[in-house]
């Protein structure tokens, strides 16, 4: 199953989505990223029983803090989904990718560009 | 411990939205534990401030740092040689690190990052709840080890008011009567005669009714 996906996602590997913390979460944005989203297993079938729960409140809190400090919660979204599903993989990065691009860049970047002139 | 809780996010801003250079302090005890003021939550408001201001096209200089704690002279002289370089230092102690902090450092705006609640324990994972007052005069070998000044709403010395209805606080249905709780110990320990027992009147001169309290031990001077 050769699916293809949007080439503006990184993607990085996690033991469990349990292992993503608020901060992980925030310093993407800090850095520049447009948009993050955590792929974790359905819900009931975590193999450390609760990881995908505990990172859905942690999105929940970058959502949060994200709209407070004007960059916008709704770049940041979690997800959940089986290890056979690789369709509806690409179904969310493009999902993703539709949507962080119709928010536009970070504004941080606009920002950064401001302080640099 | 002493339990914390941190402040919006939008008072924090407000707080430092003129300041150059901030410092992020945090405290390794208390505010640890209740996850309001650690190195995680020193961790995460800084990374928020920081997207703050470059949100808004400013240089903002943050920095973190968190100490063992900060009640105790010989952690917070660990600043001395870089309080100078910051505008603003937000405290995530409770309000005595804050206080010490900023009596200590005289001429750095020392900013509360938290809003200090009570003495308490942690009840499970996100709820803490108070225990203790410090009322300066336990009287808990006679109450069965329950406080009647910290778990009764109206701090009561000799049994419940009447407000107290099914083991509950005519406060708060969700909150124990704190003398149902006395008592319900009293029987478990066999000791329910006890209850009969008048508890005198309380000297509130040892408690915060009586000023700024302070403990001298020549001893170990």
């Amino acid at each position: 199953m050769r699916l293809q996906y949007p080439s503006s996602i990184r993607i990085i590997c996690l033991p469990c989505t349990g292992k993503v913390d608020l901060i992980h979460i925030l310093r993407s944005f800090e850095k520049g990223a447009d948009g993050v989203y955590v792929v974790g297993c359905m819900e009931g079938s975590c193999q450390f029983t609760a990881g995908n729960l505990r990172a859905r409140k942690r999105v929940e809190q970058a959502r949060v803090i994200l709209n407070t400090i004007g960059i916008g919660g709704d770049r940041v979204q979690m997800f959940n989904l089986a290890s056979s599903e690789a369709p509806r993989f690409v179904e969310i990065a493009e999902e993703m990718t539709r949507k962080v691009s119709a928010l536009g860049p970070n504004p941080i970047k606009t920002g950064r560009k401001q302080m640099a002139a | 411990m002493i339990v914390a809780k941190q402040k919006p996010l939008e008072e924090i801003l407000e707080g430092v939205k003129n300041a150059g250079k901030i410092l992020v302090a945090g405290c390794n005890e208390c505010v640890t534990v209740c996850e309001s003021g650690g190195k995680k939550e020193v961790a995460v408001l800084a990374s928020a401030l920081r997207m703050a201001f470059m949100n808004q096209g400013r240089e903002v200089k943050i920095d973190e740092v968190t100490l063992e704690r900060q009640c105790d002279h010989e952690y917070l002289e660990e600043l001395r040689k870089l309080i100078d370089q910051y505008d603003v230092v937000l405290s995530l102690a409770c309000g005595v690190g804050v206080q010490f902090l900023a009596e200590k450092y005289m001429k750095t705006t020392v900013l509360p990052g938290v809003d200090t609640c009570f003495m308490g324990v942690t009840e499970q994972r996100g709820v803490w709840t108070e225990r203790c007052q410090g009322c300066g005069q336990c009287i808990l070998a006679t109450t069965a080890g329950i406080c009647p000044v910290s778990r009764c709403a109206k701090r009561l010395f000799n049994g419940p008011c009447g407000g107290s209805t099914r083991g509950k606080c005519e406060i708060d249905k969700d909150l124990d009567c704190g003398w149902q709780l006395i008592i319900n110990r009293l029987k478990e320990l066999g000791r329910l005669d006890d209850y009969e027992i008048l508890i005198p009147i309380k000297d509130w001169s040892k408690e915060r009714a009586g000023g700024p309290r302070k403990v001298v031990r020549e001893d170990v001077r």
